[in-house]
């Protein structure tokens, strides 16, 4: 039995029960009436992890091997492995995963639940795009082994599914090839977004991994200022695996550590760390990946009342007045805080029904929980994304009202028949008003 | 290194073989549920080990013992580890309850362990070298109300790896005896995780150290030394009151 598990951002902060799942043959435990969610290592922001008043079920214990076939180039793992030990795995061997989120804490089932995206968006699409099947336990005793030709309703809805359409017990997925576990980087310095499209449209075609982070503090002749960071796999060099996070933040800082005057000179600071305007250099994987893995517990940083990270993607276009118009709200509120990042999506569709990516500009920062006065900025946000057609990511949400949700994933009532009768979570009960979910059709 | 496993689908266990795994290891694994071990033996394959055997018994059935014990050291590869890692802990409610539960929890822990540690002992004799190690428990250190059944069983085992350290000696063999505190792990999975619980992954890494080192008596993780020096130190007419 755990308790006190929380979400990343420790937002909401509600007492949690959960059940460890260990063996993939077994049947789901007992369950006495309550709801269930699949909860792999909790690395989602808001109550996408939670399930408030019901039970969750931990998966962090079935975390094994099934087939690693490098004739195939394929991965057949239990739904609780780590990234973080697939990597360990797979890059001795010149293998590496074909997406990769900010951090490499998270579990292969939670990776396809939100059907997640790296920097490489643009070229590969999301996780779900390399996933070739899995198994879905439901609550009824059943196991179907989806696919894009088997039980494909159950692949599609799975697949971004949000842990709602059953237990996924194992997953089987393609790897990439590499030849290096370095990765070639460019960092380019930019003064506004307007050149932030401009070195974004030539860098997409020639690079593998683009993201860029952006100064959300700054506004008047700085608005849009960041840094363009862009990555290919090099073609020769070791192949050797990252180290392990040595450094943790024991305790929840106090909440004027990340006050707006420290945020903005760390902004300041970390723009002109790089003196000329393009620097290229070869680093391992890990520190270009996942620099936040470096502190374990980084999330501590925002103090007790814990923080929102806000995420949305505005879609495709030639006109850029939306994407500057959020930036300048961000900006003008004083709120954003030094994590925040930029990438256009490219148009390789996404397989989940309620996969989030699609072609477009993605914003995401993180936001210190300061009560009211953020939930109304992001209401505005949040009108502002709806009007162009845009969404907010559910797994970084703890807040979005019904009706936003609703407008940004239409397809939530077709969703929401593949749920299973048995399970449930905060975030869906949320946004979905007082609606229990309905019965699956098979 | 060839590397065989007595209750490989402990987590524990598994943690401990997983990097043994990582270095190419060579398994014969032994548990009493045949799929837990095909799914443990898979895992370890990925990860880089390579299984040369499996058996499957109830490890309190001792006619199987000799037969499980020449299947797990035949071949011509020398062993160089032998792990015992199966255990039993009853849930509270049932320990002590009745002799029926006390027998099969002594057998489990003691009985089944000390009659297979004789087995691999005349053969690692025989072969002049090698390392032997034992999970045993910290509840072996004192008996409390809360678990000394277990803890007695537990308690029989340390004193039996003691006197095989010593028999061993002459023999080149090493026994080093695990001591875990608390470790998260489907059997602890009723109780409250406190400050004290670490990961099966993290026991696995400090035992791989402690048999690597040939270490006699190992306290996993170290601090539960000290913990267990105190508890030791503690009157029996103040012990015997404590809700322990």
């Amino acid at each position: 039995m755990k308790d006190n598990l929380q979400s990343w951002g420790g937002v909401p902060a509600e007492p949690q029960v959960a059940k460890e799942i260990t063996w993939r043959h077994l049947p789901l435990p007992e369950t006495e009436g309550r709801f269930v969610l699949p909860r792999g290592l909790g690395r989602s922001y808001g109550d996408t992890c939670l399930n408030t008043g019901h039970l969750l079920l931990s998966t962090a214990a079935m975390d094994r091997f099934i087939l690693l076939d490098e004739a195939k180039g394929t991965v057949r793992c239990e739904a609780g492995m780590s990234l973080d030990v697939l990597l360990q795995t797979i890059v001795p061997r010149g293998w590496f995963l074909p997406v990769l989120p900010g951090t490499r804490f998270v579990t292969v089932g939670g990776a396809l639940a939100h059907d997640i995206h790296g920097k490489n968006h643009h070229r590969h699409g999301t996780f779900g795009c390399h996933v070739t099947k899995f198994e879905l336990l439901r609550s009824d005793g059943s196991r179907l082994v989806c696919s894009s030709e088997e039980n494909a309703g159950f692949f599609r809805a799975t697949i971004g599914g949000m842990g709602l359409t059953g237990l996924v017990t194992w997953v089987e997925f393609r790897l990439l090839r590499i030849t290096s576990s370095l990765i070639e980087s460019e960092v380019t310095k930019f003064r506004s977004l307007d050149e932030f499209f401009q070195i974004n449209a030539d860098a997409n075609r020639t690079w593998d991994y683009t993201v860029a982070w952006v100064d959300f503090t700054s506004g008047g002749a700085n608005l849009g200022r960041g840094h363009y960071i862009a990555g290919r796999h090099a073609q020769t060099g070791p192949l050797e695996i990252h180290k392990p996070t040595k450094l943790s933040l024991p305790v929840s800082l106090p909440d004027w550590v990340l006050g707006s005057t420290s945020v903005k000179a760390f902004n300041t600071l970390y723009y002109h760390r790089q003196r000329p305007p393009v620097m290229q250099r070869s680093l391992p994987y890990a520190p270009f990946f996942f620099p936040l893995d470096a502190l374990n517990h980084w999330n501590r940083m925002y103090g007790k009342r814990g923080f929102f990270q806000y995420q949305c993607v505005l879609p495709s276009g030639d006109d850029t007045r939306p994407a500057r118009e959020i930036v300048r709200r961000i900006v003008q509120s004083g709120q954003g805080s030094f994590l925040a990042v930029i990438k256009t999506f490219g148009d390789v569709p996404s397989p989940g029904l309620l996969s989030f990516p699609r072609a477009g500009l993605t914003i995401a920062l993180d936001f210190p929980n300061r009560g009211a006065s953020t939930l109304q900025l992001f209401d505005e946000l949040d009108a502002i994304v709806a009007g162009e057609g845009g969404c907010v990511y559910p797994a970084k949400d703890a807040r979005m009202s019904p009706a936003h949700f609703q407008s940004f994933f239409p397809q939530w009532e077709e969703f929401s028949r593949w749920i299973d009768p048995g399970f449930s979570s905060s975030f869906w009960r949320r946004v979905t008003g007082s609606r229990k979910p309905q019965s699956s059709q098979s | 290194m060839r590397i065989v496993l007595l209750g490989a689908t402990s987590s524990i266990a598994t943690a401990a073989a997983r990097i043994w795994a990582a270095k190419g290891a060579a398994f014969h694994l032994v548990a009493k549920d045949p799929t837990e071990l095909e799914a443990v033996a898979a895992d370890l394959v990925a990860r880089g080990g390579s299984v040369s055997g499996t058996r499957v018994f109830d490890f309190t059935d001792s006619a199987q013992h000799d037969t499980a014990m020449r299947e797990a050291f035949a071949g011509p590869i020398p062993t160089d580890i032998v792990l015992v890692a199966h255990g039993w802990l009853p849930p509270a409610s049932e320990e002590g309850g009745t002799p029926e539960a006390v027998r099969n929890c002594v057998d489990i822990n003691f009985t089944s362990a000390a009659s297979l540690l004789t087995h691999a002992a005349a053969h690692m004799e025989r072969q002049g070298h090698g390392r032997i190690a034992v999970i045993s428990s910290v509840a072996g250190d004192r008996g409390r109300a809360s678990n000394y059944v277990y803890g007695s069983a537990k308690a029989g085992l340390t004193a039996f790896a003691d006197g095989l350290r010593g028999r061993m000696l002459k023999a080149n063999v090493s026994v080093t005896l695990l001591k875990p505190g608390y470790v998260d792990t489907p059997m602890t999975s009723a109780h409250k995780k406190g400050l004290l619980f670490i990961s099966p992954a993290r026991a696995g890494a400090l035992i791989v150290r402690a048999i690597e080192r040939r270490k006699d008596v190992a306290y996993v993780p170290w601090f539960w030394w000290w913990i267990m020096l105190v508890i030791r130190m503690i009157p029996e007419s103040i012990f015997k009151k404590l809700k322990l």
